[in-house]
């Protein structure tokens, strides 16, 4: 990379952000629909737990589950070619998805359902949770590229940004 | 304690950082006692993986000696010598109970990025962004290393610090890379980029029984070390015209297996390049996809190409027709390198892998931004900078 097209790369990588909005939009059309995107409209959400049926239970669920209590139904079918068991779970009243920047602020409750599922399957595969915070940093410095991937990360863990 | 990082797009820093602690059961501290640049660290410099945060320390391919272990790890105690391999994966899932081990559907505590970018997330990665799920890196004294006994790996009596900790990254990626590829005995095998992962696939396509093995760089000392240190053949892009070469050195046919170890931030000669260039930096894609194209239209008929350096996006003209008409199969994959360590490390205590060549610059923590800018403008033929946290 010559240095006048390198100083030209790195002013313009700074517009990360787009870009990945972008890529987004252009794999998955769905991603620019203003409801229900990424969302089945049956409102199942499901994992693929690499366990027999017979070991998952569905009276006896994980904590992260077993927390919805009645706000949830869940089914347990075998995976298809041996990949274990497909463990959904479904919102018994569900609210209409709302727009990204609500999903954005972490008051989805698909996602915390997604979420949900997603450490249940960890803790019947592994047996924990993974956690990454508080990882080691230095300091965190104020940009609005950082401020849209903070907002990004928080919400991540739990049903992404769709 | 003190550690690298990253400070916004091509600014590297040194900093104080908090020290790791013990985060979940099978978590261990490793104290870190080499860890390495890596060309793919250039994608995150330069701000085309636009996932960083200014404060993230950098780095992921490391060894070290086991400081401290959470209360559910089996194989390793606090002295023991290990590398690690770049990617965290629990070792339980389906994926990686196929051995795909960056594939991991629970290594990656972000998973919502990259699934939101690729329709799937895949595993995490040290040092590599919050889409690779935010982990910090090993440029520093101290790594949390989380999946412990499936990351971590003894190193052997013999195999010094240096050669085994390319075992972390460059090593078992170029073995992802040829194994996965499906090099056979008798192959002729191209490979693109001689940087670490380049030499190491084409060291890999070697012992896996290619008949030949050709390089293509454009640095003459990256190319003196693929045919001292590796033994392969050798070709400058900037001298010849390769696809020409190559039907020449195979009998017109063209190689069976094409690995492509450049990137997203390919080089060439020629206007195409700054075509790509241009196309990049107006966002209108996001990855350079050069070396890519040459190998789709060097492969012979029924070939394999495989994408082994990093992408993160999109690309523009890409050749659809070669691969359809040509019926060639295209594969790609970041490392699943817990599955080809052990053989690599074998191998690395009976001198049939060595390393040490590519460490060209070792240096303290201290000199992070000056280790990123040899490494990324070659300065001195850096081929990698290895800092040493205990210097």
């Amino acid at each position: 990379m010559t240095s006048s097209i390198g100083n030209v790369a790195s002013v313009a990588a700074r517009a990360g952000g787009t870009v990945v909005r972008q890529v987004r939009s252009v794999i998955d059309p769905s991603a620019a629909r203003p409801a229900g995107a990424g969302q089945p409209a049956s409102g199942w959400l499901a994992v693929t737990v690499f366990r027999e049926p017979s070991d998952i239970d569905a009276a006896a669920l994980p904590t992260p589950l077993a927390e919805f209590g009645d706000r949830i139904e869940v089914r347990v079918h075998p995976a298809p070619g041996g990949k274990g068991t497909e463990l959904s779970a479904r919102l018994r009243d569900r609210p209409s998805s709302g727009p990204a920047a609500s999903r954005l602020s972490g008051s989805d409750p698909q996602a915390d359902l997604r979420s949900a599922l997603r450490r249940a399957k960890q803790l019947i595969e592994v047996g924990e949770v993974l956690v990454v915070d508080p990882a080691p940093h230095g300091k965190r410095t104020a940009s609005p590229g950082g401020v849209l991937l903070e907002a990004w990360t928080r919400v991540a863990p739990k049903a992404g940004v769709r | 304690m003190k550690a690298v990082t990253w400070r916004g797009v091509d600014e590297i820093g040194v900093e104080d950082v908090s020290e790791p602690t013990i985060l979940n059961d099978h978590d261990i501290i490793l104290e870190v006692g080499l860890t390495a640049t890596c060309g793919s660290d250039l994608h995150l410099m330069g701000g085309y993986i636009p996932a960083m945060r200014a404060g993230d320390v950098l780095g992921h391919e490391f060894m070290g000696t086991v400081a401290e272990v959470g209360r559910g790890v089996a194989k390793h105690q606090v002295g023991d010598r290990v590398v690690v391999v770049s990617f965290t994966s629990c070792g339980q899932c389906w994926y990686c109970k196929q051995e795909l081990y960056s594939l991991c559907d629970n290594g990656n505590p972000n998973p919502g990025i990259t699934e939101a970018l690729w329709g799937q997330a895949i595993g995490g990665c040290y040092g590599y962004s919050h889409a690779l799920g935010g982990w910090a890196g090993s440029h520093a004294p101290y790594i949390r290393v989380p999946y412990a006994d499936q990351g971590a790996f003894a190193i052997p009596d013999g195999v010094s610090d240096v050669r085994a900790l390319f075992a972390s990254d460059a090593a078992p990626t170029g073995w992802t890379g040829a194994h996965q590829a499906g090099v056979q005995a008798g192959d002729v095998v191209a490979v693109w980029g001689a940087g670490g992962v380049g030499q190491m696939a084409a060291r890999a396509a070697m012992l896996m029984g290619a008949e030949r093995v050709v390089v293509i760089d454009r640095y003459d000392n990256r190319l003196e070390q693929v045919r001292t240190h590796v033994g392969a053949e050798t070709l400058d892009y900037e001298e010849v015209d390769v696809p020409a070469e190559l039907r020449e050195m195979t009998g017109g046919r063209g190689p069976d297996v094409c690995i492509e170890a450049v990137g997203m931030e390919a080089h060439s000669p020629g206007p195409q390049y700054l075509y790509d260039q241009v196309k990049q930096q107006m966002r209108l894609q996001t990855d350079r996809p050069t070396a890519v194209r040459e190998a789709i239209y060097a492969c012979r008929k029924g070939g394999t190409v495989f994408t082994l350096g990093v992408f993160a996006g999109l690309v523009d003209k890409f050749p659809l027709g070669a691969v359809m008409n040509k019926a060639l199969t295209l594969r790609g994959a970041q490392q699943h390198g817990h599955r080809y360590i052990p053989e690599i490390l074998d191998r690395m205590s009976r001198d049939e892998v060595r390393t040490e060549h590519l460490a060209t610059h070792v240096m303290s923590l201290d000199d992070g931004p000056k280790g990123y800018r040899m490494f990324k403008d070659k300065e001195d033929g850096c081929v990698r900078a290895v800092f040493r946290p205990g210097a």
